[in-house]
């Protein structure tokens, strides 16, 4: 029975592969909002312009680097692109209660989501954080990458500038 | 019924690799999506009897996963591959082979969302039920079973389920069954007068089922075991502009098991929290007491598998190895927490903030035992058999199981160069968390530096230096770790343990490690040499104990 059903989403996974044109939605998972309100992750906008999704936690020292990083010029960025970054804590109960005060002490801007049960990272693939995603105005996956250095920020605005122009994202 | 099953197989096989591909053509699965991920964690090992890192037998090691999701409009399914061939050191030996423990098939409409095959969940804050992984620790309580959120208007979402847990390769004997209920007032009654104040509340019921068997206490009784225990949670959370309180109460009726020694008293748990938030100032304070909720769907098990329940513990998580050396995990048989914590953006462009503003964050957090009165009619605490003990609500124990406190200052000087400070004065109670009987309570003061420094727009050099002081149990260590980092691509790096103050001088010993790393969008490769100090890893809030070890680790990571 068991072989059966890992047979029957394997096959599903094969034909998936055939079948891919088009870029990769976001998935429909139900995160909170720093408010406790519940929304769709699938329904993450911002009019029309590219989306950065970062996920980082509290105890992710590389994490609060890279948005610390790119709080200093996160303004900068808004008014030359209209990106919107969407930092989503993958903390759990135990320090998601920190995450509003650390945000509002260290004057991010970003909009936060909080996925205490990791289900939208789970959704997303994300093995370690901090994990970035680029997504474009039709709200397709078209770039990611793992880990911070400083200066990945750049290349990070490099490729937000690149999908403005209507270049390709490799 | 073998044959039978036979055949439906390979019909089934037939039907996907034949008759798929057509259905498809005609739209069936169009759209449909493929992703995934991969991880795999090589070490080999060498013996090093000094630091008491034992021979490996197999010379070589490795954790292996790859997940595969598809998802086709409201529809998806996955299923993990996990590999261990052999467990590495500090993963449980039971992981031991390869296979499928993992898969799923999940549907949504506007209303229902369906999820059959192996699923995680949360209700409320996890303290009735959280099913939770985190692969890096080996952590896994999947339920295998079926669950079903329903949203029939907007206001509200009520969540089933029913399902046995992930034991490595195996299931739990329990049975769980769980139901919870999340209600928005505001978007009952007003949604369009969009308050300023939101009201939610919720509440969750859980019942494990397991069959009795036979137990024998205090050498003479045979315990009479529930079959059913149940457990229920309400809670209620209210928002307005940047301030926020949560709270959230969780009972469990008499659940005799080995954790708690076989007392029947009811469990209980109170957990509150609240925060305030505005531009440049963020205040937090919260508060728990847990009194026997620990809560297993197998009774006699005593490891950390098997929890249907997640008791957060309210303690500052650190990310430095000497800040970490003493973690805490929360005692689920009993105690009394508090934390508080302030963050401070000193403003940017004031005088004692500087151009880029400075960073201040302080916690303070302090656990006890639980306050512990014989029961009527008893003649001691904790008599296995019995109802246990009678303990006061609001009263806090008289043993400190932890303590913490500790202010970090972060400045940015100009685009080169930034600084992080901190420090850290900690009260450990290794007799209880780590069960050292005996062992008197470890008082450490640590110091933090952390400097940056960007030579251009893709190298930088990081220094980092830890000192950690204390008379107790090893004594004192510092570290040091020189990382250079070229973006986004390469990373190399440099550190060393040292516990130069340890009583006895033929222990002090240096734990050495040079690591390279080399990252393309979302795959990375990591190789590093050198030696590990025995001890506690915590990611994410889960925590596992890793032994000493010695020799070359490889680690590659990849997304599509």
């Amino acid at each position: 029975m068991k072989k059966l059903i890992v047979l029957s989403i394997v096959s599903l996974l094969i034909s998936g592969a055939f079948a891919q044109e088009t870029g990769k939605k976001l998935p429909q998972v139900s995160v909170k909002t720093l408010k406790g309100t519940t929304i769709n992750t699938a329904e993450l906008s911002n009019d029309g312009k590219p989306i950065i999704l970062s996920f980082w936690a509290l105890w992710c020292k590389p994490c609060i680097n890279e948005l610390t990083t790119i709080g200093d010029v996160y303004p900068d960025w808004v008014e030359e692109t209209g990106v919107k970054l969407i930092a989503v804590s993958i903390d759990d109960a135990r320090s998601s209660s920190k995450v509003a005060p650390t945000v509002s002490g260290k004057g991010w801007e970003y909009d936060i989501l909080l996925d205490v049960n990791g289900d939208f990272k789970r959704a997303m693939n994300v093995n370690m954080i901090p994990h970035t995603f680029l997504i474009n105005g039709d709200g397709e996956i078209v770039w990611q990458h793992t880990s911070f250095s400083e200066g990945s920020e750049l290349e990070l605005i490099e490729m937000v500038r690149k999908l403005n122009r209507g270049e390709a994202i490799k | 019924m073998r044959h039978i099953q036979q055949g439906a197989i390979v019909f089934f096989m037939f039907f996907c690799f034949i008759y798929l591909p057509e259905v498809q053509a005609q739209g069936f699965l169009d759209g449909g999506k493929v992703s995934g991920n991969f991880q795999l964690d090589a070490q080999i090992y060498q013996a090093d009897s000094a630091i008491g890192a034992n021979e490996v037998a197999e010379k070589m090691l490795m954790n292996s996963f790859a997940n595969l999701l598809y998802t086709q409009g409201n529809f998806s399914a996955g299923l993990r591959f996990e590999t261990y061939l052999n467990p590495l050191q500090g993963y449980d030996p039971l992981y031991k082979g390869s296979g499928v423990p993992y898969w799923f098939g999940a549907w949504r409409n506007e209303q229902f969302e369906i999820t059959v095959g192996h699923f995680y969940e949360q209700f409320g804050s996890g303290m009735v039920l959280r099913a939770y992984e985190e692969r890096n620790l080996g952590f896994d309580n999947a339920f295998e079973g079926a669950k079903v959120v329903f949203k029939p208007i907007d206001a509200i979402t009520l969540k089933g389920l029913i399902g046995k847990q992930r034991y490595f390769w195996e299931k739990g004997p329990g049975l769980v069954r769980g139901i919870d209920g999340d209600l928005s007032i505001n978007d009952l009654f007003k949604p369009e007068l969009n308050l300023k104040t939101r009201l939610t509340l919720g509440g969750s019921f859980v019942s494990k089922y397991e069959s009795a068997e036979d137990i024998i206490v205090n050498d003479t009784s045979l315990l009479h075991l529930p079959e059913n225990v149940s457990s229920w949670a309400a809670r209620a959370n209210i928002n307005r502009g940047g301030f926020n309180i949560y709270g959230e109460y969780t009972r469990k009726i008499n659940d005799p098991s080995s954790f708690n020694k076989f007392i029947y008293k009811d469990g209980e748990s109170l957990l509150v929290q609240t925060s305030y938030a505005t531009k440049g100032l963020g205040v937090m304070a919260s508060a728990k007491r847990t009194d026997n909720m620990s809560f297993k769907s197998k009774r006699t098990e005593t490891g950390s598998t098997l929890d249907i329940n997640y008791l957060p513990a309210l303690t500052r998580q650190h990310a430095y190895s000497l800040s970490a050396m003493y973690p805490y995990a929360t005692q689920p048989n009993g105690e009394m927490a508090i934390q508080g914590q302030v963050n401070y953006k000193i403003p940017r462009g004031s005088k004692i903030g500087g151009k880029y503003g400075t960073d201040i964050a302080v916690n303070f957090s302090r656990v006890t035992s639980i306050e512990k009165e014989v029961a009527e009619g008893e003649s001691a605490i904790g008599v296995s058999g019995t109802k246990g003990y009678t303990s006061q609500f609001f009263a806090f124990g008289d043993e400190l199981y932890f303590q913490d406190l500790n202010i970090e200052v972060q400045r940015k000087f100009n685009q080169k160069y930034k600084v992080l400070l901190s420090y850290i004065f900690m009260k450990y109670n290794i007799d209880v968390i780590e069960n050292h009987p005996g062992e008197p309570l470890v008082e450490a003061h640590i110091l933090i530096a952390d400097m940056t420094y960007r030579y251009d727009s893709k190298n930088a050099l990081k220094l980092e230096l830890q000192h950690m002081s204390t008379k107790q149990d090893k004594g004192n260590w510092v570290q040091y770790m020189m990382e250079y980092t070229i973006a986004p691509r390469w990373f190399f790096n440099f550190s060393d343990q040292y516990n130069y103050g340890n009583d006895n001088k033929e222990d002090r010993f240096h734990y050495p490690t040079i690591a390279m790393g080399y990252t393309q969008g979302s795959n990375r490769l990591s190789v590093s040499y050198g030696k590990q100090r025995k001890g506690i890893l915590c990611v994410g809030g889960v925590c596992r104990t890793v032994p000493a070890a010695s020799g070359l680790t490889v680690t590659i990571t990849s997304s599509f």
